[in-house]
């Protein structure tokens, strides 16, 4: 497979798999200004899986649109973080994985701004921006929860718990992973991961929480191996491109 | 249902004009009513700058001193332009 | 207070009411008038909040992405309006909180309409085009209502609703130009929202227990009848352009008069759904009663973290 392709698809997959997930708060927030906030972190993540779908079906040169990417493949054809996928579970959770995928977005987009990809280096000019005010939001809301009353700060331990072990694959290096470095499509995955680790070890300890010492890594998402989670995400939001295939909408 | 305070929003809609009362939300403090204000009231680029008062920390003006506050004004009418008899011509 | 002093009070919002202008937060104003508004404005916020659920059943089937993510600001949108209208009632003295509780428990109404099942994607075309079409009209009219924020929540709302219908018409319109299938899908739709969005704009004038005393103090300014029949005017001539047939036998254009006849609405039905016989009333109500839990929480330690950060900063100061 096309390497190039396959860097921008799975990023693709990363923003469309999580504004799925985050779009389920739609409605359901704990109170009515989370729910207009989450929309809106939600949105961005859906229009930047449009920008990076896009243009990883032109770099693939085989006429697939953003629509057929997202709508017409398979689970073991998806390549996004595993921790993209998992369920919404309670507030904390959410919040919890946030913070640590905007932390890992910042400074991902920070960089892919200067990609030898010109169409990639402007998606992540957008996204930057986006994504500066996510994790000042999500940031802001590990703090709170995480020292703020008894039970919150035992759902933001419990939540740090259940996600840890799923980091690790932020940062591991593959053969894709090394193509894109070496052509300066994107950053160096060991140097990103120092400064998410700086970054959230500090807000984490800010926040009271203590970073698990029991590691667990799991990985698979770039092997298109993922959590049983999944099959009912893709089944959702492909039901009726699937049931009724071949339409317009 | 518990609640979270009450904060007033002003938004300013472009460069050169005032802050301009526009709603209010409820957040637990002044960083958290900034962020949702810009969520709620700034999602069809609407401002350019936001501020928040704690909706218990504005003093109003009570309907009953509206006699009081406000109709002495009503008498003082050479505070205006027009109450002076000029020539017209001079464009004064 | 003596009585004279009530009654210059009573005078005073009379000549502000009858000179078109605008009751504002702090002024006086007749007990019945504020609760007569707090009643309307909670039930619209409410109406707007449960609103996000039928359609939210599918932001996360929706079929194309560009449909996802229109579909999620309208949604979106739906909670901004329910914020704006809540902020409007608070200015009566009434807390969000109090308002919230008296959904909660059932004992605060909203739209009706929400108490119907989103069954295929079609219906979430028709709810843009009939639901927010009916709420425009209604909105519009609402613009010159006598409160000042009320009145200045729905200019905003109208203003951010016209993308609403469009958007919810644009999806008609591909569907009744596409498959058999989608053809078919949208003329159900059609068929199920028709009715119940008529009955949106509440009973008939000679049965509404509210409607007088609130167009005299200019919280309404038109009629449940004239503001049904605007609509009904404007949507068979939209309906034609879609073709699809509107599920009325006795649908018929009365050149007289310059407006449509319509069939008989099923005030029964509307009974049913009001008191809780919807296939949703249910689910609509544990759903908010659910977010309402996980609220608990969050907010009980956003005010646990402020009071810790005061008490710290306290300290610092010392």
């Amino acid at each position: 497979m096309n390497k190039h392709f396959q860097y921008v698809l799975r990023m693709g997959d990363n923003a469309l798999i999580l504004g799925q997930r985050m779009s389920e708060w739609c409605g359901h927030s704990p109170f009515l200004e989370e729910d207009i906030a989450m929309a809106n972190c939600a949105l961005d993540h859906v229009g930047r899986a449009r920008m990076l779908l896009t243009h990883a079906g032109t770099l693939e040169d085989k006429g697939r649109t953003e629509d057929d990417l997202a709508f017409l493949r398979d689970e073991r054809e998806f390549f996004n973080f595993l921790i993209c996928e998992l369920p919404i579970g309670d507030y904390a959770f959410t919040l919890m994985r946030q913070y640590l995928l905007d932390a890992y977005h910042f400074h991902l987009y920070s960089r892919l701004q200067k990609s030898s990809d010109s169409v990639l280096a402007a998606i992540a000019a957008k996204a930057i921006k986006e994504t500066t005010y996510h994790v000042r939001r999500s940031g802001d809301w590990v703090v709170k929860l995480g020292d703020g009353s008894d039970e919150s700060h035992r759902r933001m331990q419990d939540a740090l718990e259940e996600v840890w072990g799923y980091t690790g694959e932020l940062f591991a290096v593959d053969e894709v992973d090394d193509y894109a470095s070496r052509k300066e499509i994107g950053p160096d995955p060991e140097a990103l991961r120092l400064d998410w680790e700086r970054d959230v070890f500090d807000k984490l300890r800010t926040a009271t929480l203590s970073i698990p010492d029991e590691v667990w890594p799991i990985s698979g998402g770039r092997k298109g191996v993922h959590t049983e989670a999944m099959g009912g995400l893709l089944a959702e939001m492909q039901f009726l491109q699937r049931s009724h295939p071949g339409l317009n909408w | 249902m518990n609640l979270l305070p009450l904060w007033e929003v002003f938004v300013r809609t472009r460069r050169g004009l005032d802050h301009k009362h526009i709603g209010s939300l409820h957040a637990a403090d002044g960083a958290q009513a900034l962020q949702a204000a810009r969520d709620t009231y700034t999602r069809r680029q609407e401002g350019v700058s936001i501020w928040v008062v704690e909706a218990s920390k504005i003093h109003a003006s009570q309907f009953e001193d509206n006699a009081s506050f406000f109709e002495p004004a009503e008498d003082k009418v050479y505070r205006h332009p027009t109450f002076y008899d000029v020539p017209d011509e001079l464009n004064l | 207070m003596d009585q004279n002093s009530v009654s210059n009070d009573q005078a005073r919002f009379d000549q502000i009411i009858d000179a078109e202008e605008k009751i504002e937060p702090r002024d006086w104003m007749p007990e019945k008038y504020r609760l007569n508004l707090i009643r309307q404005i909670s039930q619209h916020a409410h109406s707007e909040v449960v609103g996000q659920l039928p359609e939210g059943n599918w932001i996360g089937r929706a079929p194309t992405l560009r449909r996802k993510a229109t579909l999620l600001a309208k949604v979106q949108d739906e909670a901004g309006h329910g914020l704006y209208l809540y902020s409007a009632a608070e200015t009566l003295g009434e807390s969000r909180e109090k308002m919230m509780d008296d959904l909660l428990s059932g004992k605060a109404k909203y739209a009706t309409i929400f108490n119907y099942p989103t069954l295929t994607w079609a219906d979430v075309g028709a709810i843009g085009w009939l639901v927010d079409g009916a709420a425009i009209v209604n909105q519009i009219s609402l613009c010159q209502t006598s409160y000042g924020p009320y009145a200045r929540a729905m200019v905003r709302i109208c203003k951010e609703e016209s993308f609403h219908m469009r958007q919810g018409f644009e999806i008609m319109q591909v569907l009744s130009n596409g498959s058999h299938t989608q053809k078919s899908m949208a003329q159900d739709a059609l068929n199920r929202w028709w009715w119940p969005t008529l009955m949106m704009f509440g009973p008939h004038d000679s049965d509404s227990a509210h409607s007088q005393q609130s167009m005299k103090w200019k919280i309404k300014r038109q009629s449940n009848d004239e503001l049904r029949q605007k609509f009904v005017d404007q949507t068979v001539e939209q309906a034609k352009h879609l073709g699809l047939k509107i599920p009325d036998k006795d649908l018929r254009w009365n050149s007289e008069q310059g407006h449509y006849e319509f069939g008989p609405i099923d005030w029964d039905e509307f009974q049913r759904v009001v008191k809780g016989g919807g296939l949703c009333n249910r689910d609509r109500l544990c759903a908010r009663r659910r977010a309402d839990e996980e609220g608990g929480w969050v907010r009980d330690a956003l005010i646990a973290y402020e009071e810790k950060r005061c008490v710290r900063d306290k300290g610092e100061a010392a």
